[in-house]
């Protein structure tokens, strides 16, 4: 779906989508061998770093306390009035079994949008915007069973650090987070 | 949101198309509506017709060419209807309802790209010709003045109910002979013949022949040139400085010749020249010198003036005309006069209003939303920091708070529509369900102009419908039933729609035969709906018929027994946050009254406080708050608790173990058990802290960027700007406490642990009555 949109804004009007579509799958061969840069915003949980693909990020505001949600999943903090909009924050140290966080107005909401969803997560701290080339994203080896892993869509190294890279649309399928929910209920 | 505009160019203008063709419709279903009732004038036929004109036209442009033959069809009808030529009949209304549910029909295959049946509609055209064969035809049927309908008088054109009368020839009756031949330049003077001959129609009886010997091929045309010349046979009192006086704006523009003929002249000069084809009326037999219904329409292919998407077709549709025209002197006229008579009234609605997209409002009305809780919270600052600000800051706060519920106010009735666009729904279903029924009914609306928000009125419509199915169904007697009971042989059902307080009333009064009691109650024991020895009022035995799984029909009819039944209205109308209630008069009539919002987006709501959290309580689903005496709240086995209230058991569910919040009052006794009625008609008590007050909220869905939680219905934002769940009734009355809540809970309270059958038995020998 996604990508029939961007199709549609870079094609001129009047153009045979079967070209389209022949032209675009070669064009993204292209950009991938010859590297293609991407950007990410980082942050940290706890002393790992992650990163989120800096598209998907709509913007970055400090801890504000939020109303809970009944009967829902511990890492469901609540939800947010963001300027009329319902928006439900995730913890995402909770996400990942680490526990609640106990959120100060240090801490971070990073709001995002996944899908036509508009959604928060909880972080420590943002710490800054990386630039890097899509070859450089290295595959995530499988070192863990409990299948956490699949949040993971890679890993980068910055500065001898490494910052993995979050595949937000796992994190939080909706589809899941009802299971969860009805299990909760239980 | 666009349509996909990559593989058709037209897409755009196709949606703007389909949403008149909708409009236009729905007018004309109002318009034919009227004509059945008999309340119809000139105007009325002018209008359908001008509908149906317009849906031509566009579909013409989009090459709908089903959709353009139909409506083609149609238009010949009307317009022989409107000049008088065909009378109002029951079943020319028969036909001219069906021809518009065909082209409703035809209107939502071309919406769909979808291609109706060859014959599809055909019997609805084989009706419309049987009609059109006895004055006369379409383009394609030539019978060349085999027809005998000479009437066609002045008065065609613009007054289709006015009287004809022959060539009056009185003493002072003059006979002019006018030559109007427009220059070039006429057109670009911003001059408009039609003017003229409506003019000069005002003076008195006109016969017009017109010349288009000079019009070129489609290709070479001017738009803005001229090519047509008139001859105009006046009959008028009137003097001759009169006749100047209509042509004086373009006496620069134009060859003009009046002459003054004798009587005799009116009959015989029939001085046609050669090449002149005369575009009026085909019935003529040659004897009167060829009338002209009017030529507005040959002005509309030359004349810039009519709107851009109506020309293309007409042009179009112009040329096979004068082609056909040449040879045989016969040209579908009828189709000219529309275009004419849409251009002046097209221009007059477009000053008036504009075409909004419905989701730019509803982003205005959110962002005004967020004005007003921004204010409120900058105004508890202001309020707060009192001795710090100034007079001028505390003087502007109120008069920005003034300014913003204006600005809401303003912005929320930009949202309100006339109930009129549902109810003129309305006579058509009676029509088609009183002839099914073979009952007599007269249908009175009242109050069509209250308004109402737009999603209101959309969620109406089948509730409505069903309601009105239902009183012809049930409600209202049999002609014959009807005299016997003394009463007209025909029933009426007034539709009536009212503000009061802050709420919309709509009424559905019949003047039937009332709810027959005796069978409702047998049958709702018979369905278990109620116990046998239960006492009713008449009151609550009238209301049963809401009852869920409850039909009085004896057979279910495919009127208003299609399965569904009262209870789906009642339930519709609640989930609009509404209420409907019955009130039956035996012999004398039922009454229906629905109570609604004005708007979806604002909801009256009761705020309570449960442990450290606000819900709020949708104020029209209340019955009542009460704490109850110790005495009257009993444990049920597995630790649930009910409370007695007037000789029933009501089932209390505290909130905050529902919820599962930490603190919060579990003893019904101490805290407030809100009643609540859920749409089934049952109540539920909600045990909560204490209430913190009423507001009006604004309804927030959850379900935009989460998910539905049960027993939240949506959420809403409070003066301070903290997110605050409106409870779902219905979805909390279907929740348990979960068992480990439970458990902690009778810890808690130290209770001896008993057997944890949750069960709503209401069984009291063992009900533990764990007086402390």
């Amino acid at each position: 779906m996604a990508d029939d949109k961007a199709t549609d804004q870079e094609v001129p009007q009047g153009f045979d989508p079967s070209q389209i579509g022949l032209a675009q799958t070669a064009m993204d061969d292209k950009e991938v061998e010859s590297g293609n840069l991407v950007q990410f915003v980082s942050f940290k949980v706890d002393d790992s770093e992650y990163g989120i693909d800096i598209m998907a990020v709509r913007e970055i505001q400090g801890w504000v306390n939020v109303t809970t949600l009944p009967n829902t999943p511990e890492h469901v903090r609540g939800v947010l009035n963001l300027r009329g909009i319902i928006v439900p924050i995730f913890d995402l140290r909770c996400r990942f079994g680490n526990g609640l966080t106990d959120a100060t107005e240090l801490h971070v909401m990073i709001i995002i949008a996944v899908g036509d969803r508009t959604m928060g997560l909880l972080v420590d701290a943002v710490s800054d915007i990386l630039t890097i080339n899509t070859n450089e994203i290295l595959p995530v080896p499988e070192v863990d069973s409990s299948g956490d892993q699949r949040f993971l869509s890679g890993l980068i190294t910055v500065q001898e650090r490494m910052v993995a890279l979050l595949e937000i649309e796992k994190l939080f399928n909706i589809d899941e987070l009802v299971a969860q929910v009805n299990s909760a209920a239980e | 949101m666009l349509p996909a505009a990559h593989d058709d160019p037209f897409a755009q203008f196709k949606v703007t198309f389909f949403e008149e063709c909708t409009e236009l419709l729905a007018d004309m279903e109002q318009h034919l509506g009227d004509l059945e009732s008999g309340s119809y004038e000139g105007e009325t036929l002018h209008a359908i017709f001008r509908a149906v004109h317009s849906i031509k036209a566009g579909a013409g442009a989009f090459s709908f060419t089903r959709l353009v033959e139909f409506s083609h069809k149609f238009e010949f009808l009307l317009d022989e209807l409107r000049e008088g030529k065909l009378e109002v009949a029951d079943d020319l209304v028969e036909t001219l309802f069906r021809s518009f549910d065909v082209l409703s029909d035809l209107v939502g295959f071309a919406q769909n790209a979808e291609e109706p049946e060859g014959n599809y509609g055909q019997d609805a055209l084989d009706q419309i010709e049987a009609y059109l064969g006895g004055s006369d035809g379409d383009g394609t049927d030539t019978k060349p003045g085999a027809d005998t309908a000479v009437e066609e008088g002045a008065e065609a054109a613009g007054d289709a109910s006015g009287g004809e009368d022959k060539p009056a020839v009185k003493d002072d009756t003059k006979h002019f002979r006018i030559e109007f031949t427009p220059r070039e330049a006429m057109y670009r003077h911003a001059n408009e013949p039609l003017l003229i001959i409506r003019e000069l129609k005002d003076l008195g009886r006109t016969e017009t022949t017109i010349d288009t010997s000079r019009l070129p091929a489609l290709q070479a045309m001017e738009p803005e040139d001229a090519y047509f010349s008139w001859v105009f046979d006046l009959w008028t009192t009137h003097d001759r400085d009169d006749i100047d006086e209509v042509f004086e704006f373009v006496i620069d523009d134009c060859d003009l010749t009046i002459v003054t003929l004798d009587d005799s002249n009116t009959v015989v000069s029939v001085d046609v020249s050669p090449g002149r084809t005369d575009v009026g009326d085909e019935d003529d037999f040659g004897f009167f010198v060829p009338v002209a219904p009017i030529v507005g329409g040959v002005v509309s292919a030359v004349d810039p003036t009519p709107e851009k998407e109506e020309q293309v077709p007409e042009k179009k549709e112009e040329a096979p005309a004068l082609a056909a025209a040449k040879p045989a002197a016969k040209k579908p006229a009828p189709t000219k006069p529309g275009a004419a008579a849409a251009g002046p009234a097209v221009s007059s609605v477009k000053a008036a209003s504009i075409r909004v997209d419905v989701d730019r409002v509803d982003r205005l009305v959110n962002m005004v939303g967020e004005l007003v809780i921004t204010q409120a919270m900058l105004a508890q600052e202001v309020e707060l920091g009192k001795e710090m600000s100034t007079d001028r800051v505390g003087s502007g706060m109120d008069e920005l708070s003034t300014h913003i519920r204006e600005l809401q106010e303003n912005v929320m009735s930009i949202r309100m529509q006339p109930v009129k666009s549902v109810f003129s729904r309305m006579p058509r279903i009676v029509r088609d369900v009183s002839k099914k029924l073979d009952k007599k009914v007269r249908l009175v609306t009242v109050g069509e102009d209250t308004e109402v928000d737009k999603t209101v009125i959309e969620e109406l419509a089948d509730p409505l419908t069903h309601m009105i199915r239902n009183s012809l169904d049930h409600g209202l007697e049999t002609p014959a039933e009807r005299k016997e009971a003394g009463k007209a042989e025909e029933g009426t059902i007034r539709l009536s729609a009212e503000h009061r307080g802050g709420r919309i009333i709509i009424e559905i009064v019949d003047d039937g035969r009332g709810i027959n009691r005796e069978k409702v109650l047998e049958l709702a024991i018979e369905k278990g709906v109620v116990s046998e020895d239960a006492q009713l009022t008449d009151n609550e035995i009238d209301n049963l018929i809401f009852a869920p799984g409850f039909s009085t029909a004896e057979e279910v009819t495919d009127l208003s027994g299609r399965g569904v039944g009262m209870d789906v209205v009642r339930r519709n109308i609640q989930s609009l946050g509404g209420r409907v209630s019955v009130q039956s008069f035996p012999e004398k009539g039922t009454r229906f009254t629905l109570t609604l919002p004005l708007t979806l987006a604002v909801l009256d709501g009761m705020i309570v406080s449960v442990a450290d959290q606000k819900y709020v309580v949708p104020i029209n689903s209340i019955i009542e708050t009460v704490r109850p005496p110790k005495k009257d709240v009993e444990m049920l086995v597995g630790g649930g608790s009910v409370i007695r209230i007037r000789g029933d058991y009501i089932k209390v569910l505290p909130i905050s173990l529902v919820f599962g919040l930490k603190g919060g009052e579990q003893d019904p006794s101490k805290g407030l058990v809100v009643l609540a009625e859920t749409e089934g008609g049952r109540t539920v008590g909600l045990l909560v802290d204490a209430l913190a007050g009423q507001q009006q909220v604004v309804i927030k869905s959850l379900e935009t960027n989460f998910k539905a939680v049960e027993g939240i219905a949506s959420a809403t934002i409070l003066g301070d700007g903290s997110v605050c769940f409106i409870l779902d009734i219905d979805g909390l009355s279907k929740m348990k406490v979960p068992q480990h809540r439970l458990k902690e809970q009778k810890r808690l309270s130290s209770r001896s642990e008993t057997n944890d059958n949750e069960d709503e038995n209401e069984n009291d020998k063992t009900a533990g009555v764990a007086a402390e």
